[in-house]
């Protein structure tokens, strides 16, 4: 039982990612975390999309579940377990059957080396971002499967798309990506690296996000995997895999109940994945702003504070939503509700205050807000972009971005060439 | 660290590559074979992790199993595959066919029963951590001739599956 | 029973050899054109896992050097055997391989 224990407390001093020290215990800790947050943050996504896409369309939103609809994704949820999980006659069954599963996996498996402090990741790899690529790569068989396996003309059609999409603006993606690993490589040693937590800090070392680094190239290489990102996870506006207009639902047309949840979870994990990368890459990850401009440690103070004044100002925002309810005695219980989530949330915010909560929570507060902001673009996307032709899509991906991630690449390698050689005179 | 290459993980892994080899040349419906076949690449790539290389691991599942595979899926659902089902499955010359490659077969048993000695028993250390940097000092240093061919290979690739593959230029 | 569980290279090189045999029997012995070209990836892999294996052995990476080229051959044999296959698909309506016969007489 001692030894237990020590194995467990083996893991506390030490300064690396719970799976490069090789400790079990923390490992499935961290994996359960991870996997808890990413659900309630998929949840919270459901909420909030529907809210913000109906803000945005002058209209309300869920009203009626909870407080400004907030029970909406639970009572969601419930719906879709109860329903009846239907196979067609004619469908492949075993495929059919495993496909949501393989995209759930690929989603979920990128979160294995996602960065969120820098001891605060399942592991480190050496392939970090290699690994990320290739696993989210895969979410696309499982589409193709599901696509094929329903037997069905539109998900076939709608799989077809998809996979040609994706393999698509995977090469664009790569290119970007691969110039934004260029830039790791500008130290005195020059020798890259390809994992997670090791980029971030050769930002943290070179004292600029890698977006503004050979201003503009970096940001063009980052408007590349913004756009690449969007087409890779088959959102608005390149959500052809899955055009309700022109295809139903696209490849999960056949797909109802649990199967279809699955689907959908493994969208909005994927869009948290390729969002982490984005932040990794070239947002600076986990570092707050100015890490070494504004370093002594009044301001090391206020930048502590952020995570608890955020939570504070969502309570704040409860609390003003909730005096401006009807004073009709039928929304009592939703005002009392909304009340309640405010004191919740304010209670977190203030537990945030605390020095050794907040030390510990601060590099996750700054990577999770700054995932957000992008969850926020997905959504500002979809309210306002046309949805792309096909054809648009691929001379996009093949003509435009193609081109300019090869430009870049090789701007971005001649520039750090040359920054190479006058260091060394 | 405790060592990587445990046996258990090498022979369920490699239980995982044979069955889903057989089953890649045994299916009738190529989509089953397609499937099959990238459940041997991913064991595969996970063998490669207990070779320490990590790298080659990464490029194993980002293009064959990301890429190459995808292609293939996409090709079987543009032909027509539905007569072809219908058919009978292995050709006339199976029986030459198969005494073929029991004699390779053979050939390797002799090979690798003669040759128990040429190969050392223990194998060399090698650094995992960075085996990515190493790999790109190989690739563009001593290997850059190899590598330019490559590229071109893939260019003539690219316009060989174009004008392949197009109606009309 | 000892040398099952000490796993050295020759076990790895066993492995490719039976994956190579399944890809070269899958090339005999198939009418599919698709399932023939999968079962090439398969030979290509099992020399890939040899190759990799010979570069622990000896403590190098030119083993995993060769192993990438070896990835890029496959990704070019794919893309172009795939078109043949489609300009096949095209004129014949099949996919078997036993009726490209137009050179045979």
């Amino acid at each position: 039982m001692g030894q237990i224990l020590d194995y467990i407390k083996s893991y506390l001093s030490s300064s690396q990612t719970p799976g490069a020290a090789g400790n079990m215990f923390w490992v499935l800790v961290y994996i359960l975390l991870v996997f808890a947050g990413l659900s309630v943050a998929v949840i919270a996504m459901n909420w909030l999309e529907r809210k913000i896409l109906a803000h945005m369309q002058v209209r309300l939103g869920p009203m009626r579940v909870g407080p400004h609809g907030l029970m909406q994704p639970i009572a969601d949820a419930i719906k879709l377990l109860l329903k009846e999980d239907i196979m067609p006659a004619e469908a492949d069954g075993l495929i059919f059957w495993v496909a949501p599963f393989v995209v759930v996996l690929a989603a979920f498996t990128t979160f294995v080396v996602v960065p969120f402090g820098p001891t605060h990741a399942i592991t480190d790899m050496n392939i970090g971002i290699l690994f990320m690529l290739g696993v989210s790569s895969l979410s696309v068989l499982g589409i193709v499967m599901a696509g094929w396996a329903s037997n069905s003309h539109y998900p076939l059609i709608g799989a077809l798309r998809s996979s040609a999409q994706m393999v698509s603006y995977e090469v664009a993606m790569g290119l970007a990506v691969v110039s934004a690993i260029l830039m790791t490589s500008l130290n005195a040693e020059g020798t890259g690296t390809l994992s997670m937590i090791g980029i971030v800090q050769a930002q943290l070392a070179q004292g600029e996000w890698f977006i503004f680094k050979f201003f503009p190239l970096g940001l063009i290489a980052f408007f590349i995997f913004a756009v690449a990102m969007v087409a890779e996870t088959n959102r608005a506006p390149f959500d052809l895999a899955e055009a309700e207009s022109e295809l139903t639902a696209g490849f999960h047309t056949e797909y109802s109940g649990f199967r279809w949840s699955l689907f959908f979870l493994a969208e909005y994990s994927a869009m948290i994945a390729v969002s982490s990368i984005a932040v990794t890459l070239w947002l600076g990850g986990w570092l707050r702003p100015f890490p070494n401009f504004l370093n002594n440690s009044t301001w090391d103070l206020v930048f502590s504070l952020f995570p608890g004044v955020t939570f504070l100002l969502f309570a704040a925002m409860c609390f003003y939503n909730a005096l401006r309810m009807p004073k009709h005695p039928l929304f009592r219980v939703q005002t009392i509700g909304l009340a309640g989530f405010g004191v919740v949330l304010g209670l977190i915010g203030l537990v945030l205050f605390i020095p050794a909560v907040s030390v510990r929570i601060q590099d996750i507060f700054w990577f999770s807000a700054k995932v957000a902001g992008f969850m926020y673009l997905y959504i500002w996307y979809r309210g306002t972009f046309p949805r792309y032709r096909f054809d648009q899509l691929m001379r996009m991906g093949w003509k435009v971005l193609l081109p300019m991630g090869l430009g870049v690449l090789i701007l971005t390698a001649s520039v750090a060439l040359l920054q190479q050689k006058l260091w060394h005179q | 660290m405790a060592p990587v290459a445990t046996p258990f993980f090498f022979y369920l892994l490699s239980g995982i590559m044979l069955i889903g080899g057989i089953l890649v040349i045994t299916r009738k419906n190529p989509v089953h074979s397609a499937l099959a076949l990238i459940v041997t690449l991913l064991a595969q790539a996970s063998i490669y992790l207990m070779l320490y290389a990590p790298f080659v691991a990464g490029v194993q599942i980002i293009l064959y199993a990301g890429g190459i595979m995808v292609l293939f899926l996409f090709v079987i659902m543009l032909v027509s595959i539905d007569r072809s089902m219908r058919e009978r499955q292995f050709n006339s010359q199976w029986i030459p066919g198969i005494i073929a490659a029991t004699a390779l077969g053979g050939l390797f048993m002799a090979v690798f029963t003669k040759g128990n000695d040429i190969f050392p028993e223990h194998a060399l250390p090698m650094v995992e951590n960075d085996n990515t940097q190493q790999i790109a000092m190989k690739l563009y240093g001593q290997y850059m001739f190899a590598f330019e061919i490559a590229s071109l290979l893939l260019l003539v690739a690219i316009i060989g599956a174009v004008v392949m593959a197009k109606k009309r230029i | 029973m000892e040398s099952m569980l000490h796993i050295t290279t020759l076990h790895y090189l066993v492995l490719g050899a039976a994956l190579f045999l399944l890809g070269v029997i899958g090339v005999l012995t198939r009418r599919n054109v698709v399932i023939v070209l999968m079962s090439i990836e398969l030979i290509l892999n099992a020399v890939n896992l040899n190759l990799v294996a010979f570069s622990r052995m000896w403590g190098g990476l030119h083993g995993q050097v060769f192993a990438i080229f070896v990835i890029t051959d496959a990704a070019a044999e794919a893309a172009v055997g795939l078109g043949i296959l489609i300009a096949f698909f095209r004129n014949k309506e099949t996919v078997n391989i036993d009726e490209v016969n137009l050179l045979k007489w």
